[in-house]
């Protein structure tokens, strides 16, 4: 984490559509130079987060700001969007030009100096991989090599802030470990990456920080050690006194898996005062398991959580 | 100015999509039947006589306006056809996403959109208006009286319609927004005619519906302005002893456009242009 201004900064964004809430009052900080993975099951609300920060949508309330330019101020959010890049969820760019004319369009739309506009293209198309079909018409592209095409475009004129929405959702193995590639190099070169993704995998290998999100509303935000530091240990004890389950519940939360007791979220170095006070309930223990959650088993055990 | 990367990027559309070649061989087809049409005109005889110089000179003119008519309802309908999926079609898939994520407001993307299709409205009209005369007058020495007016008033209609389709696009898919352009199209055609028949028979709520259809969408009254601009002054002669009645004809119009129609035509894009300003400041891509 940088200490420079924040990248990305909303306070009480919300977003409704009639009676769906799209997004509920998310509050953020995202430092400039982090790779900020946004997660989450499909609907809950990433997409539309994106877009209220890139203006494409109006909040309901909130404010946000991007790259210090809040969204209210029209004028001041168009500015910073020079230095933006975005690849959406929805990718599809005018299929009647090839792709060194889309990217020629966004060099302008940009305001990118003419001068390096060859220069800039040509770096894109090899990052993407799309160099040899560069000259070809993005309309006989594959859906993933459109894809491409929009990771091409979202990081033209090396923008300081490069907002991916699911980036790689049509691409190949191959294609996703590019992207993952991709997007270390932008980290390298101190770039602001925010990542939408429903997949785990993906977030976990790159995110500097991640922020898990359902139904609109934002569960954790963390580093992915903060996210993964609630460990859990595995006790197969029998002969537990009745009522004496309460008594553990200090070291955190319960869960019976059969002849199992899981105990998650208790401290490394609390292990062994939980087997003394298992063994003063009268418990017998036979077996004592440390368990690392995996950013996935997090997840799913924070999206089942009832929430207030 | 950043409308200009989107109104190059719609003449650009227009020319790959292969439009402006099919307009343009189409119109080298009807340019060709047509200056035929006219080569014949002189060998018509009557009692076994030619006719004298004078009446193929109207026959020619009403030839011309008939043929125009056509031209004019081809653009009406091409402007349609072009303008209607414009912002629509950009939202519905997706590529508005990319380009109104850049520095580019509303206001200049629906300004981009409106000049790229003015400049295409301007080209095919003015283009195949310029082609069709210069054949007629080569083939029988007929030059209409205002031929520059006239394809202004083309121009006009062709983009008054055109920016009502597009005020459309920001709310309505292309195939709905276009059905309606087209639809109010007809109406204003047919209140035209409605107004003439009220005129024929001094009904004044007949009348008024006719200029309250012309005042809503002004495209029969540029019409009526192109025609004016064609007639030769012998034919508005004959016409006006024909008295009101003429009016209902489509095909005639009995005086110019007065200069207020003309601003309250100019009022009436600006004021449609910026209604879909505001329309698409309000739509989420
Ligand atoms: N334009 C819209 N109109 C109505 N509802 C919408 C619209 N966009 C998104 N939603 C709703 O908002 C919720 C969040 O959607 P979205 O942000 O696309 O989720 P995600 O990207 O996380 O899958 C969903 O319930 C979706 O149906
Ligand atoms: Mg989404």
């Amino acid at each position: 984490m940088s200490d420079a201004a924040p990248a990305i900064r909303t306070e009480e964004l919300a977003k409704r559509y009639g009676k769906i809430t799209a997004l509920a009052g998310l509050t953020m900080s995202i430092p400039a130079g982090d790779v900020f993975g946004f997660l989450g099951p499909n609907g809950a609300g990433k997409t539309t987060a994106v877009k209220l920060l890139l203006g494409l949508a109006k909040p309901t309330s909130g404010e946000g700001w991007v790259l210090g330019a809040p969204l209210s101020d029209r004028a001041a959010h168009r500015r910073a969007r020079a230095d933006v890049g975005y690849l959406p969820e929805l990718f599809r760019y005018q299929p009647w030009l090839s792709a060194r004319e889309v990217l020629r369009v966004h060099c302008e739309l940009i305001g990118l100096d003419r001068a390096r506009w060859d220069a800039e293209i040509k770096d894109a198309l090899g990052i993407v991989g799309l160099a040899e079909r560069a000259d070809d018409r993005v309309g006989g592209y594959s859906k993933g090599m459109q894809q491409r095409l929009g990771l091409g475009v979202a990081l033209l004129g090396r923008p300081a802030l490069v907002l991916l929405d699911e980036p790689t959702s049509a691409l190949d193995p191959v294609g996703r470990h590019d992207v993952r590639e991709v997007i270390r190099a932008l980290k390298a070169r101190g770039t602001t990456v925010f990542l939408n993704s429903h997949l785990l995998t993906e977030v976990e290998q790159v995110c500097d920080r991640v922020a898990i999100v359902d139904k609109g509303r934002v569960i954790q935000v963390g580093t992915l050690d903060e996210l993964l530091r609630a460990d859990a240990v595995r006790v197969r004890a029998t002969g537990i006194a009745n009522g004496g389950y309460d008594g553990l519940r200090s070291f955190g939360e319960l869960q019976h898996e059969g002849e199992w007791l899981v105990i998650r979220g208790i401290a490394q170095d609390r292990v062994p005062d939980l087997v003394r006070a298992i063994v003063e309930r009268g418990g017998r223990v036979y077996a004592v398991e440390p368990r690392h959650e995996s950013l996935e088993d997090r997840f799913l055990s924070l999206l089942e959580k009832p929430r207030p | 100015m950043r409308g200009l990367v989107i109104a190059r990027l719609v003449i650009r559309e227009a020319a790959r999509r292969r439009l402006l070649l099919a307009l343009l061989i189409l119109t080298l087809i009807v340019v060709t039947l047509t200056g035929w049409g006219f080569s014949r005109i002189p060998t018509i005889t009557q009692r076994g006589a030619p006719l004298p110089d004078v009446q193929i000179k109207v026959i020619a003119s009403q030839f011309l306006i008939l043929t125009m008519f056509m031209f004019s309802f081809v653009l009406a309908m091409a402007a349609v056809f072009v303008a209607a999926p414009q912002i629509s079609g950009d939202v519905e898939s997706g590529t508005a996403l990319a380009i109104l994520s850049r520095p580019i407001g509303r206001a200049e993307y629906v300004t981009g959109k409106w000049a790229g299709l003015a400049a295409l409205v301007a080209i095919y009209a003015g283009g195949a208006a310029a082609i069709e005369l210069g054949v007629v007058n080569a083939v029988i020495g007929y030059v209409p009286p205002e031929p520059l007016a006239f394809i202004a008033f083309v121009i006009a209609e062709g983009l008054v319609i055109m920016t009502l389709a597009l005020l459309l696009s920001t709310r309505l898919s292309g195939m709905v927004g276009g059905v309606i352009a087209l639809v109010l199209f007809g109406i204003a055609w047919i209140g035209g005619i409605v107004g003439g028949i009220g005129a024929a028979f001094d009904n004044a709520g007949i009348t008024h519906v006719g200029t309250a259809t012309k005042l809503i969408l002004p495209t029969d009254g540029l019409w009526r302005g192109a025609v004016y601009a064609l007639e030769p002054q012998s034919f508005i002669a004959a016409g006006s002893q024909a008295g009101p009645a003429s009016a209902a004809n489509p095909f005639y119009a009995s005086s110019a456009a007065p200069l207020s129609f003309e601003l309250y035509v100019a009022g009436w894009v600006a004021l449609v242009f910026g209604l879909a300003v505001l329309s698409f400041r309000a739509r989420e891509p």
